[in-house]
């Protein structure tokens, strides 16, 4: 197939040969419509609904208990927490990245992954809203005093925080991910209306169909708010974990006190958020057969990515030590000593070992073109991304400014069920997702095929 | 039942026709009629068969189904109407109470021979927080650590409630009985066989109740025993002046001051009036740095060690060798001695600094030291010139002392040998605290009536026939001696909460009287107050009584009134005696300090891990004393000053003999620190103790704290720590040598609230030498950058009305933990226990950094107080989502409760970390007795908020709304905080800064003064006066770089 893009041309098509609507359609909505679901859909649901279930213990002891159930204490009052809230909105960051950047930069090897990919986004956002919400000492309050809603004490947050400004920044992105992924979903939503068989499916898929006939004008609507959408996904890729980074750069603890954070913070989203779409999809495509949609191309393209993103990340890693040299500042000076030989360095060589030389692997295309072997190294990022909130949190916090505060952390059982439990709750909306919606765009799948009419990547 | 034959029941009535009996024949029932055995048995039986024994399975059944149901009825009987309770004003109001109110009343705590003067605050009836005595002669304020937890010993809910005799609850009126037929008994054989055995006493009223008692009983006994007791010193005073006299040092009269392991600053009866006196000679201000200088010699770090110029590690065997040599060095005629290898300098160096300063120098032996250093010490100071001066003699304020330990071990004896037929113990615990080798509790099992009186139900009272509950010191009337013989006479701020017996009614029950502890207490003082009663007795005679302008009392109610108001009987200290040291006193001297300090080296066995040849020193422990503060959760969860552990005692070794032994350094671990458990040794006897590498111990000594390894203390103080006790023996109370170590392969984890105990360079605590400050006055102020005001962005804040603040001088403070105690009790601060504790989750306001400096064998120890620092520029503000911490307009960062929903990102960025959380719900809520002692004016704190110091702004408001209705501004000095209050040496201070003759804003424009990583531009409140040592250039060559605690 031919190419608008001025890049050499890819030798992998980005759909397999051999396809017309017809199969598109059939191939993609038969699996919600058609087929019983695959044994191997079952096991994942089940490991992911166990998994839920602790979750829902944890936030009960939580609840019945306090955050002391948890393992932190003074100095380290943030652990799992904001660990876990720091990578799950990182992980969302490629959904979007997908979505919206890619679609305004006419990349049309974005279209079979972007509807599980902004899927991914909107359950990783989930996951990471129960921790800010958890994390404090009464959710019950603080489920809506950080808010600002009129009331007669005339008392409104503190705007000068930079949780306040989380608040506002992930609830707009929760917000615009979940509007950006709907409606990229109507026109499918209405296939799907039309293909259902049973009354009940056609009258959900109905209703969130909200009437699509395909009409022209429909058309031209949905393009317009389409594109409205992606505009304004755009610069929320950027914002949401610049203001996430704010939560540790405007603070005075040496580690998070840093200019470098919003970047370097925005791009480690990014590869993480890549490396999760990867471990989710590589399984996704064998388990439905769906090696024709998304392709070797596809993946080597997101192994592009991440390699880009994780020198970004690990230039981060050595500008941080370069200015704790730099600044001749005793305190900057000590958090890398700490950093690298305290008691934590085990996790902060695997960090580098994860994040710094194991994404080197892809500049061999051979390696990007293993599905194998990037699916290892995807979930390596995965965890080498992981224990970089963790070194930044734990390892910032537990020895400050004064020796005499200096203290130990460790992850309590009730965090590791909470930790696994949203993985569950990730898992298990993923699973269910796949089940019930088409998983891939298949209106954009359609344009993507030679003799598809109005060729989309000029149209857009 | 079995059929009963008819016929032959008609047969048996028919024959009694015929028996001519007269009256009609009854029957109960055809059984009895048939005289079967069945009814026989039943007459025999109180209830029918089958009634008292559910043999029947139906039967039961049906028992238990009634008996279900009755008790459901019972319950739904109970949701009757509650009683109504009216809530009226009263119609006569008691005097001066007014609800919201609080009320001081001055009284004393007897505490171990001596008394802490407190004044204490009452809410309502209720007392709820000791505060100190300002106006005591003695002591012109300060509390201890102990007296400011006395208070939650008083709501204890494990305090002994009910009389109890052989394990049952019985009726004081029984023992009473008892003790009083006892007594009578006992006349008869002229007391032979009682024997009364206390604590140390200073109570003029008891005192003369015992010798009223032993008068009419001459054969009768009275035994003073305490397990930290100063039996060495009274045997030095009697072995150089040959009589039992207390010296009272004057240590603002002092320049050169020898301590020869006495923790003078933190032990012993005259502790806070001489931390107080220490510390006045130790204020430096430019152009004028008299100050004195301390050189210490001790076996074990102590809190007089760490405000020493020179310190001197010895085992305290080598001490008297030491203690020899300098009094040979100052011409005592008959001392000698040769100071251990690594002390000629320092030996050669004190004989010239003390002799330089005759008559201003002092020399102070401490209670482990044998008689001899005693005596050798009070030989010197006659040789120095120091009597009348730095050191005057009295009498003991302890009443009638004896033997001690030789006392007790006599009284043992008698025990075994059975000739004790009464034993009455008034408020000890010997079975806990006695040496292991007398076996007292085995004792006690021989004698045939024992009475034992004390606030718990402790180990003795499980080996006691009778328990008696105690009367708190705050529950009753009394009086007691402080340190330099001033009476208190102590009054009750409270009924007795159980049934309780002070130690005057035991005795007086023993003399066949039935009195109150007022009519006692009030009769003995009616009798001496002016001096016309003869009998005086053991409790001193007083002579004619004068108010503290000389003036006579009118009348005993004028007298009395004036002596409760003011908290002590002015006139009563003792006057100095004067001494002649007695012929040979020294002569005896050489003998003891021959050790020869060759033969103390560290024998290595063959084995790597096992060390011999150690000593082993005995101390009181730092937070529980001897063991009778074990049940109290404030002191258990308060952190030592030296190791920082709390909720166990550990075992004190050198770095360099934890090398020998192979302990590698300790190391903090998610859950409190890593120790290394070993076996302890001595003559066959092994106890198994936890590790504590302490940097300044002595190598080859070996330090156990004694007051853990309770068993009978409580549901707080029960099974923590080891029993020191166990190698103590009553011939050698506080040194034993001989001991091995062996290394197990066992780690013990122990709560510790500091690991860390470097200041890894950074200007945190910093010190200067007295040529520093004399060179440049402000040299604590070039150790760190500071930014200015003016070079911020925004204007500062002007600060129209109060702008309060605080100063903490590090020169004063000498680390003894008395303003935490405080800070918990005036602020609710929950009690975590010690695995929170261990999780890093301590609650305390205020701690007490602890940072060593120098070489890990000899190292200097500094003591910085840090609470909310309440920064001008405060880092918690700007990250609390929720407005939680605001600034006040008067400079304080204030906590809102209420607002708080617990994000943690306040003590994220707040760099002193002295931000608390409520992880769980720590305050206890429901024990009524903890209700009553919490501060009412102070919120108790829920789950999930963040606390911390508020600089007591519960008394700020106090003092504000008083300024208001009299129509004045708040006077300087008018508002104490808790930690203030407390603290005997006057280190910190509070107060206004906008007041320019404030004694804060005098503090904060001291040269010495800084702020605690000001650097960070926080602009902290709270500033910390630099400390200021005064070392003998002879021993520490003048460093030549700047002032240690970091760089410029």
């Amino acid at each position: 197939m031919s190419s608008p893009n001025p890049s050499p041309p890819p030798t992998i098509p980005v759909l397999g040969p051999g396809h017309n609507y017809a199969s598109i359609t059939d191939k993609i909505s038969d699996i919600v419509l058609q087929f019983r679901a695959p044994i191997r859909w079952f096991l994942g649901f089940v490991v992911g609904f166990t998994l839920l279930q602790g979750l829902l213990l944890a936030i009960y002891m939580l609840l019945f208990k306090g955050v002391g159930v948890w393992g932190i204490n003074i100095p380290v009052g943030w652990g799992f927490d904001i660990i876990n809230f720091v990578w799950w909105i990182g992980i969302g960051h490629a959904g979007t990245l997908i979505s919206a950047i890619l679609l305004l930069f006419r990349q049309q090897w974005r279209t079979s992954i972007n509807r599980a990919a902004e899927a991914m986004t909107l359950f990783a956002v989930a996951c990471a809203l129960l921790f800010p919400i958890f994390h404090t000492g009464r959710p019950w309050l603080a489920a809506y005093w950080l808010l600002p809603y009129p009331n007669t004490m005339g008392v409104w947050p503190q705007f000068r925080s930079p949780l306040i400004w989380d608040v506002f920044a992930v609830s707009t992105y929760g917000t615009v991910s979940a509007l950006f992924w709907f409606t990229g979903l109507i026109p499918d939503l209405a296939t799907m209306r039309d293909r259902a068989r049973t009354r009940v499916g056609q009258v959900i898929y109905g209703a969130l169909a909200l009437g699509w006939r395909g009409s022209a004008r429909h058309w031209q609507i949905y393009e317009t708010a389409y594109l409205i959408l992606a505009g304004l996904s755009t610069p929320l890729v950027l914002s949401v974990h610049t203001v996430v980074s704010f939560d540790f750069a405007v603070s005075l603890l040496p580690g998070w006190h840093a200019t470098i954070f919003p970047p370097y913070f925005v791009a480690g989203a990014i590869y993480s958020g890549f490396a999760m779409v990867l471990t989710l999809l590589i399984p996704m495509r064998s388990i439905y057969g769906l090696q024709d949609m998304i392709t070797l191309r596809h993946l080597e393209n997101m192994a592009k990515i991440m390699l880009v993103t994780g020198l970004i990340v690990f230039y981060g890693y050595m500008m941080e030590a370069f200015f704790a040299w730099y600044s001749a500042n005793e305190f900057e000076k000590y958090m890398i000593y700490n950093r690298t030989t305290g008691p934590y360095w085990y996790m902060y060589w695997t960090l580098i070992f994860c994040n710094g030389f194991v994404p080197q692997l892809l500049w061999f295309k051979r390696i990007r073109l293993n599905v194998g072997i990037l699916f290892l190294i995807s979930i390596i990022v995965n965890i080498g991304m992981w224990l970089e909130r963790y070194v930044i949190i734990v390892t910032s916090l537990h020895r400050d400014f004064l020796p005499s505060s200096w203290g130990m952390y460790q992850g309590s059982r009730y965090d590791w069920s909470f930790y696994l439990g949203t993985m569950g709750l990730f898992l298990t909306l993923f699973y269910l997702f796949i089940r019930v919606l088409p998983m891939i765009a298949m209106f954009e799948m359609r344009m993507l095929l030679p003799g598809g009419g109005n060729t989309p990547k000029d149209s857009h | 039942m079995r059929d009963i034959d008819l016929s032959a029941i008609r047969a048996r009535l028919a024959k009694q026709d015929g028996t001519g009996q007269t009256g009609p024949a009854f029957w109960r029932s055809l059984d009895e009629v048939a005289e079967t055995p069945e009814f026989a048995a039943m007459l025999h039986r109180e209830f029918p068969e089958g009634a008292s024994e559910f043999t029947d399975p139906a039967g039961r059944r049906d028992f238990l189904r009634l008996m279900g149901a009755s008790i459901a009825l019972a319950g739904a009987a109970a949701c009757t109407r509650q009683p109504t309770e009216h809530i009226v004003p009263y119609v006569k109001a008691p005097e001066d109470l007014v609800p919201g109110k609080p009320l001081f009343f001055a009284t004393a705590m007897p505490f171990a021979g001596t008394a802490v003067p407190v004044l204490v605050e009452s809410h309502m009836g209720r007392p709820t927080k000791i505060e100190p005595n300002p106006e005591h002669p003695f002591t012109h304020g300060g509390t201890d650590l102990f007296a400011q937890a006395s208070v939650l010993e008083l709501y204890d809910p494990d305090r002994s409630q009910t009389v109890m005799g052989k394990g049952e609850i019985r009726p004081w009126s029984e023992l009473s009985l008892a003790l009083t037929s006892a007594g009578a008994g006992q006349k008869g054989a002229g007391g032979g066989g009682l024997r009364i055995l206390s604590g140390a006493v200073t109570s003029p009223t008891l005192a003369a109740q015992i010798q009223g008692l032993l008068t009419a009983m001459p054969q009768a006994k009275w035994i003073q025993y305490e397990a930290i007791g100063n039996d060495n010193a009274r045997a030095g005073s009697k072995l150089a002046f040959g009589d039992y006299l207390e010296p009272v040092y004057r240590l603002d009269q002092a320049d050169v001051i020898l301590s020869l392991d006495a923790d003078l600053l933190d032990a012993g009866a005259g502790k806070l009036r001489y931390a107080r006196d220490f510390a006045t000679r130790r204020q430096v201000v430019p152009g004028q740095t008299a100050m004195n200088r301390l050189y210490v010699a001790e076996s074990s770090p102590s809190n007089t060690g760490s405000k020493s110029d020179h310190r001197l590690s010895l085992k305290a065997r080598e001490i008297p060798a030491l203690a020899g040599a300098i009094a040979a060095g100052l011409g005592v005629a008959g001392a000698a001695g040769q100071a251990p290898a690594s002390a000629t300098a320092f030996a050669t160096e004190v004989v010239k600094d003390l002799q330089a300063h005759r008559g201003r120098a002092l020399v102070v032996a401490g209670e482990r030291q044998p008689a001899a250093v005693h005596a050798l010490a009070h030989a010197m100071n006659a040789a120095l010139g120091s009597v009348g001066t730095t050191v005057v003699y009295t009498q003991t304020p302890q009443a009638n002392p004896g033997e001690g330990f030789a006392g007790l071990r006599d009284l043992v004896n008698e025990m075994n040998a059975g000739t004790v037929a009464v034993l009455v113990i008034l408020g000890a615990n010997p079975v806990f605290t006695a040496p292991s080798d007398l076996k007292f509790a085995s004792a006690m099992g021989k004698v045939p009536l024992s009475v034992h009186l004390g606030l718990h139900r402790d180990e003795t009272a499980a080996h006691s026939q009778w328990h008696v509950p105690e009367t708190h010191y705050l529950e009753t009337w009394s009086d007691a001696r402080t340190g330099d013989g001033t009476v208190t006479v102590c009054q009750p701020l409270i009924e007795p909460m159980y049934e309780c017996r002070s130690a005057h009614e035991l005795v007086a029950a023993l003399s066949g009287e039935i009195k109150t502890p007022l009519e006692i207490v009030q009769g003995f003082w009616k009798a001496n107050w002016d001096g016309r009663s003869a009998s005086a007795g053991a409790g001193g005679a007083f002579g004619k009584l004068t108010d503290t302008t000389g003036v006579d009392f009118a009348t005993f109610e004028k007298f009395w009134r004036r002596v409760l108001h003011d908290g002590f009987v002015p006139g009563t200290a003792f006057a100095p005696k004067p001494v002649a040291l007695a012929a040979g006193a020294v002569a005896a001297a050489p003998a003891a300090a021959a050790v020869s300090p060759a033969s103390s080296g560290v024998v290595p066995n063959s084995s790597d891990t096992s060390v011999g040849g150690l000593e082993v020193t005995f101390h009181a422990d730092p937070s529980v004393y001897d063991g009778r503060f074990a049940n109290n959760g404030w002191l258990q969860e308060l952190p030592k000053p030296f190791d920082k552990v709390c909720w166990d005692n550990v075992a004190y070794i050198s770095p360099r003999t934890a090398e020998q032994l192979g302990v590698g350094e300790r190391k903090p671990v998610v859950y409190g620190v890593e120790v290394y458990l070993a076996n302890l040794t001595v003559n066959g006897h092994t106890l198994q103790v936890p590790l504590w590498i302490m940097p300044g111990q002595p190598d080859g000594s070996i330090a156990l704290h004694l007051g853990y390894g309770r068993t009978h203390a409580g549901r707080i103080g029960n099974g923590l720590g080891y029993n020191a006790n166990f190698f103590r023996y009553s011939s050698t109370p506080w040194v034993l040598q001989g001991a091995s170590l062996t290394l197990l392969d066992q780690i013990y984890n122990v709560a510790c609230t500091q690991g860390h105990f470097q200041m890894e360079n950074r200007a945190l605590i910093r010190v200067g030498t007295r040529t520093q400050f004399e060179h440049d006055p402000t040299f604590a102020q070039h150790m760190a950058h500071v930014p200015k005001p003016d070079e911020s962005m925004y204007a500062p804040w002007k600060y129209e009305g109060h702008a309060w603040g605080m100063a903490i001088d590090l020169n004063s403070c000498n680390g003894c933990n008395a303003c935490v105690v405080a800070c918990v009790a005036e602020n609710n601060i929950p009690v975590v226990g010690k695995l929170q504790v261990m999780k890093g989750r301590e609650m305390h306001w205020l701690r007490i950094d602890r940072y060593w400096e120098g070489s890990p064998d000899a190292p200097s120890v500094h003591f910085q107080p840090v609470a909310c620092q309440q920064c001008e520029n405060a880092p918690c503000e700007v990250v609390c989502p929720v407005g939680a911490t605001v600034h006040s307009d008067e400079g304080l960062n204030d906590m809102v409760y209420n607002r708080c929903v617990g994000t943690r990102y306040c003590s994220h960025n707040c760099p002193y970390k002295v931000r608390r959380f409520n992880f769980l719900l720590y305050a206890d809520w429901d024990t009524p007795t903890l209700k009553m002692q919490r501060n009412p004016d102070v919120t108790v704190r829920s789950r999930g908020v963040m606390e911390k110091c508020t600089y007591c702004v519960q008394r700020i408001n106090t003092a504000r709304q008083q300024a208001k209705i009299e129509d004045r501004k708040i006077k300087d000095g008018e508002i104490v905080t808790a930690c203030e209050a407390a603290c005997p040496t006057q280190a910190i201070v509070f107060g206004d800064l906008n007041d320019k003759n404030s004694r804060v804003a005098k503090a904060h424009a001291d040269p010495r003064s800084y702020g605690l990583l000001a650097e960070l531009n926080t602009r902290p409140r709270t500033t910390y006066l630099a400390a200021v040592r005064n070392p003998n250039t002879a021993l520490t060559p003048e460093p030549a770089g700047p002032a240690t605690g970091g760089h410029h």
